[in-house]
């Protein structure tokens, strides 16, 4: 009976793990190709949530409210880049800054700390009252999100962003604004973890606060998780993003496990967090204590 | 070509570290000049070559390319002008991503990038057949992963990378210094071939004074931010590293021949 209610929970855990999947792509632009640790998204998700939830509160489709969900996330992610690049703060506490900006505005847009969102009042396009049509949109809109994405860092000015995050020096060498490019990255990032924030306050039919909170852990396990189940696959872009996907959805299935197995709920961050150090500790752990002899080769020039 | 008037460049100015590492230094350049620069440890080789590619503001004078002020310029929109390859082969190329889309990135050096495609099959072709001249089975490896390859083959592609689209000006700093005798030999080699097929006008430095003697057609020694030596032509070719040592000794102070630049 317990495992039937488990598997009964698994298409809400998929559905929610695919939203934060959607998120995790977002922090794998920032920590995986500019390698900058973007602590911003912890508010920009729960902008996309308000701008989403507000904005359909008001009566607009929820289209163009997941696009002005999308747009909110790029503003802050903006505002991140130029903390970082134009007023040389480091990105780390640049990030920090706008998730506290955030927290206010976020207010300011819900004028309270939590808007509802009903399915059965508004229209949404997906609702955990219906998980499994939820499950095709989700996985139509991460079909159609890899397929874009795979496209802009294939073109020369999203190779130049690679660049950017791979060899600061070389990619200026090579004519490359590296600041710029950081600018754009923290936008293109926040605007997707903003616009997965619209797909979260449709499912959850509400919008809180509070809810962006580790937001970051959550992205970052994903990214984590997702590239150990596919390092052995090669090291195609969108292999990679659909990791970060599976990632997403891996963690969910643990976190709904764990629930289930009746653990104190008011544990769950600090073990994600705990998680996350460990994976994060992994390669110097292994360089530190692992490390195997390297056969020198002597190779020709 | 390129002009540098009155240069200064002090690091740490108004305190104890206080260095004058460019001191009113000035130098014009000729069209196809290849400039090999001499000079012990601290004497300002690299400072002139970073002042030029703009890795930092200059406290003072102005540096033109073909005419054009770059003195305030950032170093990205220099590199319209400046191919460079560092003295760490790790420096040069982007390490994560391909042989093929660090060549794509730099094919489009100071142009405009845009949201077309990075690489198409005729870059390829292009990408290979460079690949090929230096001779070291690259051109069958486009899509290895640049970090994966030695040092030397690393500095050989940066040095295509930076030759690409005939930039104005080729900057050298010390790029052979880190590899084995005989991959910088080789490399070396290779950028001589280069320099002299694409008439590059190039500034080079180097330790090694034989080398120094041996390749291009003008020769400065630098010393506490300064030129003290600038030869060239027939009276550069009759230059033995004796003499370069004599003159060397001569400037005396803090540049006198260290053992790193005995080892010739």
């Amino acid at each position: 009976m317990d495992f039937l209610n488990w598997l009964g929970a698994m298409p809400g855990a998929a559905a929610q793990g695919m939203i934060w999947g959607i998120m995790a792509i977002g922090v794998y632009i920032t920590f995986k190709i500019l390698d900058l640790a973007d602590l911003t998204v912890d508010g920009s998700m729960v902008t996309g949530m308000a701008t989403c939830a507000m904005l359909m509160a008001a009566g607009w489709n929820v289209w163009p409210a997941m696009l002005v969900a999308f747009i909110a996330g790029m503003l802050a992610g903006l505002v991140t880049g130029l903390f970082h690049t134009v007023m040389g703060i480091p990105a780390i506490l640049s990030g920090i800054l706008t998730q506290l900006i955030l927290w206010s505005v976020n207010l300011k847009i819900m004028g309270k700390a939590n808007q509802a969102l009903p399915a059965r009042n508004f229209d949404v396009l997906l609702t955990q009252l219906r998980k499994y049509e939820a499950l095709v949109y989700l996985f139509l809109i991460v079909v159609v999100l890899i397929a874009l994405l795979y496209w802009f860092f294939g073109t020369r000015y999203g190779m130049s962003i690679r660049a950017t995050g791979c060899n600061e020096k070389m990619s200026r060498a090579q004519g490359i604004n590296t600041n710029k490019n950081k600018v754009v990255g923290l936008a293109l990032s926040n605007g997707i973890v903003a616009f997965a924030g619209s797909l979260l306050a449709q499912y959850s039919g509400k919008a809180d606060i509070s809810d962006g909170r580790g937001a970051i852990v959550i992205g970052l396990a994903a990214v984590i998780i997702g590239e150990a189940i596919v390092s052995r696959m090669g090291q195609n872009f969108v292999i990679r993003l659909i990791g970060v996907m599976l990632g997403g959805i891996v963690y969910y299935i643990v976190y709904q496990t764990v629930i289930f197995l009746g653990l104190d709920t008011d544990l769950l961050k600090m073990l994600s967090a705990i998680v996350v150090a460990i994976f994060l500790a992994v390669p110097n752990l292994k360089r530190t204590y692992f490390a195997k002899p390297v056969k020198r080769t002597k190779e020709a020039a | 070509m390129l002009e540098l008037k009155n240069i200064t460049k002090i690091f740490n100015a108004g305190t104890v570290n206080e260095k004058v590492a460019l001191d009113n230094l000035s130098i014009t350049l000729e069209d196809g000049d290849f400039v090999t620069v001499i000079g012990g440890n601290g004497a300002g080789k690299s400072t002139m070559l970073n002042a030029i590619a703009g890795t930092f503001p200059v406290d003072e004078g102005a540096i033109t390319i073909d005419g054009t002020d770059i003195t305030k310029l950032p170093e990205h929109k220099r590199a319209k002008f400046i191919g460079r390859v560092f003295q760490d082969p790790m420096t040069g190329t982007a390490a994560d991503m391909w042989i093929e889309e660090n060549m794509a990135i730099a094919l489009r050096r100071g142009k405009s990038r845009g949201l077309g495609w990075a690489i198409n099959e005729d870059d390829r072709k292009l990408y290979k057949s460079m690949l090929k001249r230096l001779d070291l089975g690259l051109e069958d490896r486009l899509s290895t992963k640049v970090g994966l390859l030695s040092g030397g083959q690393r500095q050989a592609i940066t040095l295509l990378m930076a030759s690409m689209n005939h930039p104005k000006l080729l900057l050298l700093d010390e790029h052979t210094a880190a590899l084995d005798p005989k991959t910088a030999a080789k490399v070396l080699a290779i950028t001589r071939e280069i320099v002299e097929e694409e008439k590059l006008t190039t500034l080079m430095i180097t330790h090694n004074m034989k080398d120094a003697i041996a390749h291009g057609n003008r020769l400065i020694m630098m010393n506490a931010g300064k030129i003290i030596l600038d030869v060239k032509g027939e009276e550069k070719s009759k230059l033995t590293v004796e003499d370069l040592l004599k003159i060397f000794a001569k400037s005396g102070s803090d540049g006198a021949a260290n053992d790193r630049m005995l080892l010739v």
